[in-house]
């Protein structure tokens, strides 16, 4: 069995693990293959780009919320950006929400997110020694690396980075007379994103392969957390649908560098008609949404399988419906490749694709409120415990509530006429995505700090965090409704030009502060964070008195995660509270034939099986 | 003014929360070892989601009713009526949906906060409620595809034939509109033969082209169907025209379209909003570099007749042009002249 070959192999590594000394500092905290050390490679450089992104949007929302400040003070950094009254230069403005939305969605929420724990939890909480390919995990993460050096590194350009919006629509970005961006800062979007790419290409085929054939014994898909279902799932979309956006980048490539015309047509610009026929640029939109739908539930799955996970162990009760929340993920994973279009209801696309992806869209909701009944009833009689990741957990439900609601506003193709690339998309994403799946990520660190670094970290300032950061995002993004219905466009630097758009300044000025204020709290995690991983309290074996499988491990696992045997598996994740049992939770390596007091019939009927097979 | 209210408030309750805190931290530090749930502040964190979930909603209701009008636009389209009655629909059932479960969300987190005495309820599925929260947001939205399908269809179909058809271009960094005319047909036109004067690349071996002309302002007869073509002349640009519930994207070599009926004039709108300095305007919303903020078109709704009136004072642009003749093939020069009433000018 292939199983035993496993082990062999295991074992193998366990010994190597007897002259752990001789490992340099290089191979075990730079070139790591261990997926602990990969995984806090992922943390710490996606938390590095969630402060330079979080601090972009303070600069842009200054501009938005107090016009006519001074920001002379931003000069030593800003440079030639900011103009000679010491305001916000209106490209370098659309250059820093480019870079804001590129960095929070794909270096934060992406590599930060699934990389940290997917790399962090998978091979922990199936029972492997580590990862299929550690080797190609390695890479994964220096891909990773060096495709950010690249992008950090073209924000210091004298060009300026890319500036054309995440979504870098040619023509606006295939051409450098069009914007000091799109020139070399566009160029160097191009390579990192590749890099980018290849990156989450090789993290997630090692993910998959991993959780195919990495599981241990008795760890059936039937017996999977919730966590790694989603981390699957989430691999899964990423390998099919970001080399679609390579595609896109590279003809993107020929665009800009070669002359080809794949996106470009009719064009004069700049006081010349330039000689490309027949490109289209829908079709560009067309490439990039196949990704760029796909890719907003590889950022938000990941947090909701942490969330579940979070929930249940908190609330003391199994999570609501297991099954259920399996078969919404796989329904969000298969749709999510057919609703691409509803980004584009206004694109100038046949009237009739709009209809058939408002079709699609609409039934995208379906499994989303599966899952939201499914939290709030696992809440229903609990028993609830607020941890710090527990209170992030309960906030990203209401987050995912909130913005899934607007989504049916504007999947909605004739209220989307109004809508689209207002004020109210912004509010949309932010609260669905941008916030739900940073409340799952910072869930997710609290909950797992313990096991990353052998220290608790303190429960205190994690609540401080929580309930700024929950206020604050909540007073950042709700009034956007209320400017996007009044119309208000994104990506404008300032609304002084338009009658229509010029009321609301107080709002904004409130929406300001309250960014602001988020901001700053983040600090108070970041101390707890550093802090807490030198002089935290040693944390016990089972802080969270959790079912799964990394808790058996020992307090800091080395290399290869456990000393001895792997555990095997006899259970799903999720007994807590089963009526009859001692305590309120039972992990998943305590064998059915041991808790005769809680078995339900059909488990009693298993045990006798369970037997058979230890004896083999 | 609000705003400072509304940040006071924030402080105000940050302030709270701070201060419950610092209690709590003093009179646990006094009372309880470690050990207990939560850091020995579930009773807090509980009360204190209750508390939000409450002055949550009660800021949400205040805000949304107290400034209605500030953030619903009037409308001033036919489609707009409909478009906006979908959206309320939907408001409707989105906000009691949204309600109902936040209510239960942070209700029942504490209700069923922490209690050593209490045991969690093992509740691992039901099937029958699962079936239910499929089907029951199923058939919801249904209907709210079917309405939105058919709402969607008909503002999207082809426009009637008495149209009066207008062309908006896009660039960077302001709009311009054509008129087709007297012939009522707009001209050909090719982006090679652009130049700075001739900014709609004018083909004038088109007869349709002579009489075509370019006002500054976008000018719209009330009551009656208007068709949008529109294109781009370098990168991607929208048309928005906020109160007209109408939105497109200008592409550069692919025109597209949108029609519509005004239904209000901009004198009507000044009254209806008492705002004796209203105008219509279209934005631009598709980024498109340095100066997208400022693409503003000026739009004046007129009544029918006045709006014929105006049609016929203005001058084709090729007579404020003669110069443009010399492109104009020669079989096509006497109508050319003719079309354009350009009679006073000589031809070389
Ligand atoms: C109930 C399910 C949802 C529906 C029906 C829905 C629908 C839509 C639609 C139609 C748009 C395009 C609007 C426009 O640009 O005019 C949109 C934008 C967006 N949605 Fe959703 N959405 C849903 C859930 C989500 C989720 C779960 C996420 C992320 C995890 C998400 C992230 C985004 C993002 C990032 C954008 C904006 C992209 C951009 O223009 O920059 N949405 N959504
Ligand atoms: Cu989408
Ligand atoms: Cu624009």
């Amino acid at each position: 069995m292939a199983s035993t070959v496993l082990d062999e192999h295991v074992d193998h590594i366990t010994e190597d693990h007897a002259h752990e000394h001789n490992e340099s500092f290089i191979t075990k905290y730079i070139f790591s293959q261990d997926h602990k050390t990969i995984a806090k490679q992922f943390l710490i450089t996606g938390i590095f780009w969630a402060l330079i992104g979080g601090f972009m949007s303070l600069v842009f929302r200054m501009q938005l919320g107090f016009p006519d400040t001074q920001l002379e003070w931003l000069r030593p950094l800003l440079g030639k950006w900011l103009t000679t009254e010491g305001k916000l230069d209106p490209e370098f403005y659309l250059a820093l929400v480019t870079m804001h939305g590129t960095i929070m969605v794909f270096f934060v929420l992406t590599a930060g997110l699934s990389g940290t724990f997917s790399n962090f939890l998978i091979p922990l909480q199936i029972g492997a020694r580590d990862m299929a390919s550690g080797f190609m995990n390695m890479l994964s993460y220096w891909f990773f690396f060096t495709s950010s050096v690249i992008m950090f590194f073209s924000l210091f350009i004298e060009t300026g980075p890319a500036s054309g919006g995440w979504v870098i629509y040619p023509p606006l970005s295939a051409l450098p007379q069009a914007m000091s961006g799109s020139g070399l800062g566009m160029t160097l979007w191009l390579i990192s994103m590749a890099l980018f790419i290849v990156s989450t290409l090789l993290g997630g085929i090692n993910y998959i392969t991993t959780i195919i054939n990495m599981r241990t014994r008795g760890m059936s898909f039937a017996k999977m957390p919730l966590t790694i279902w989603s981390f699957f799932l989430t691999a899964i979309i990423g390998l099919l649908s970001f080399p679609v956006l390579l595609a896109a980048a590279l003809l993107l490539i020929f665009d800009r560098s070669f002359g080809t015309s794949f996106f470009l047509s009719d064009i004069y610009i700049a006081g010349e008609a330039l000689p490309n026929i027949g490109g289209s640029p829908i079709l560009f939109q067309h490439l990039f949404w196949f990704l760029g739908h796909p890719e907003v539930y590889i950022v938000l799955l990941p947090a909701l399988g942490i969330t579940s996970e979070v929930i249940s162990t908190n609330s003391r009760k199994p999570i609501f419906g297991y099954k259920a929340m399996i078969l919404s993920m796989v329904g969000i994973t298969v749709l999510s490749f057919v609703v691409w279009a509803h980004h584009m209801f206004v694109s100038g696309m046949n009237p009739f694709l709009g209809s058939v992806f408002m079709l699609l869209t609409l039934i995208i909701a379906v499994p989303s409120a599966v899952k939201v009944f499914n939290y709030l009833t696992t809440l229903w009689k609990g028993n609830i415990i607020f941890t710090p990741a527990m209170l992030f957990s309960i906030g990203l439900v209401s987050f995912f509530i909130s913005g899934g609601l607007t989504g049916l506003f504007v999947g909605n193709s004739a209220i989307d006429i109004q809508l689209h690339d207002t004020y109210f998309i912004v509010a949309h994403f932010h609260l669905v995505m941008g916030s739900a799946a940073f409340f799952g990520l910072m869930a997710g660190v609290y909950h797992w700090f313990p096991k990353m670094f052998g220290r608790m970290m303190d429960a205190k300032l994690g609540y401080l965090h929580f309930w700024v950061s929950f206020v604050g995002i909540y007073m950042v993004f709700f009034p956007m409704h209320y400017i996007g219905i009044a119309g208000f466009p994104r990506r404008y630097y300032s609304f002084t030009n338009f009658d229509a758009f010029s009321s609301f300044t107080d709002l904004n000025a409130f929406v300001t502060i309250a960014a602001i204020a988020t901001f700053f709290a983040q600090f108070v995690f970041l101390f707890n964070f550093f802090y807490s991983m030198f002089r935290g309290k040693r944390a016990p074996a089972n802080p969270w008195r959790s079912n799964t499988l990394e808790w058996t491990t020992p307090r800091v696992p080395k290399h290869g995660n456990w000393p001895g045997e792997i555990p095997t598996v006899y259970r799903w994740p999720y007994d807590y509270s089963k009526p009859g049992a001692k305590e309120d939770f039972i992990p998943q390596n305590v064998p059915l034939s041991e808790t005769p007091e809680s078995n339900l019939p059909a488990e009693a009927a298993k045990v006798a099986v369970e037997k058979v097979n230890e004896d083999k | 003014m609000i705003g400072l209210a509304i940040g006071a408030g924030v402080f105000l309750i940050l302030g709270a929360f701070l201060l419950l805190y610092r209690l709590h931290t003093l009179v646990a530090v006094m009372k309880r070892p470690e050990e207990t749930a939560g850091a020995g502040m579930n009773k807090t964190n509980a009360f204190i989601l209750l508390l939000f979930l409450i002055s949550g909603m009660a800021l949400l209701f205040w805000y949304s009713i107290t400034y209605f009008d500030d953030y619903q636009l009037p409308i001033a389209s036919e489609h707009g009526v409909t478009t906006d009655r979908l959206f309320w629909i939907t408001m409707a059932i989105t906000g009691f949906v949204f309600i109902v479960t936040q209510i239960l969300l942070f209700y029942f987190s504490f209700k069923y906060q922490h209690n050593d005495k209490r045991k969690a309820l093992f509740f691992p599925e039901n099937n029958k409620l699962e079936i239910i929260w499929t089907i029951l947001p199923a058939i919801v939205l249904t209907t709210l595809v079917i309405y939105g399908l058919i709402v969607w269809n008909k503002v999207m179909a082809p426009a009637p034939e008495e149209a009066e058809v207008v062309e908006i271009m896009g660039y960077q960094f302001a709009w311009r509109v054509r008129y087709p005319g007297k012939d009522g047909k707009l001209g050909s036109y090719d982006f090679r033969k652009i130049d700075v004067t001739n900014e709609f690349g004018l083909d004038f071996s088109d007869k349709a082209a002579y009489d075509d002309f370019m006002p500054r302002e976008l000018h719209l007869p009330k009551g009656k169907p208007v068709e949008f073509r529109i294109r781009a002349r370098d990168v991607l640009h929208s048309v928005f025209a906020p109160h007209f519930r109408l939105k497109m994207d200008a592409v550069p070599g692919m025109p597209t379209r949108f029609w519509f009926v005004p239904t209000k004039t901009t004198e009507e709108m000044r009254e209806e909003t008492g705002n004796s300095d209203f105008n219509y305007e279209i934005a631009c919303t598709e980024v498109c570099g340095k100066g997208h903020f400022s693409m503003r078109l000026l739009v004046i709704v007129h009544e029918a007749e006045e709006y014929e009136k105006w049609k016929a004072e203005q001058q084709p642009w090729l007579s404020k042009h003669p110069e443009y003749m010399a492109q104009v093939p020669d079989n096509l020069k006497e109508l050319a002249m003719i079309k354009s009433q350009a009679q006073d000018i000589s031809i070389n």
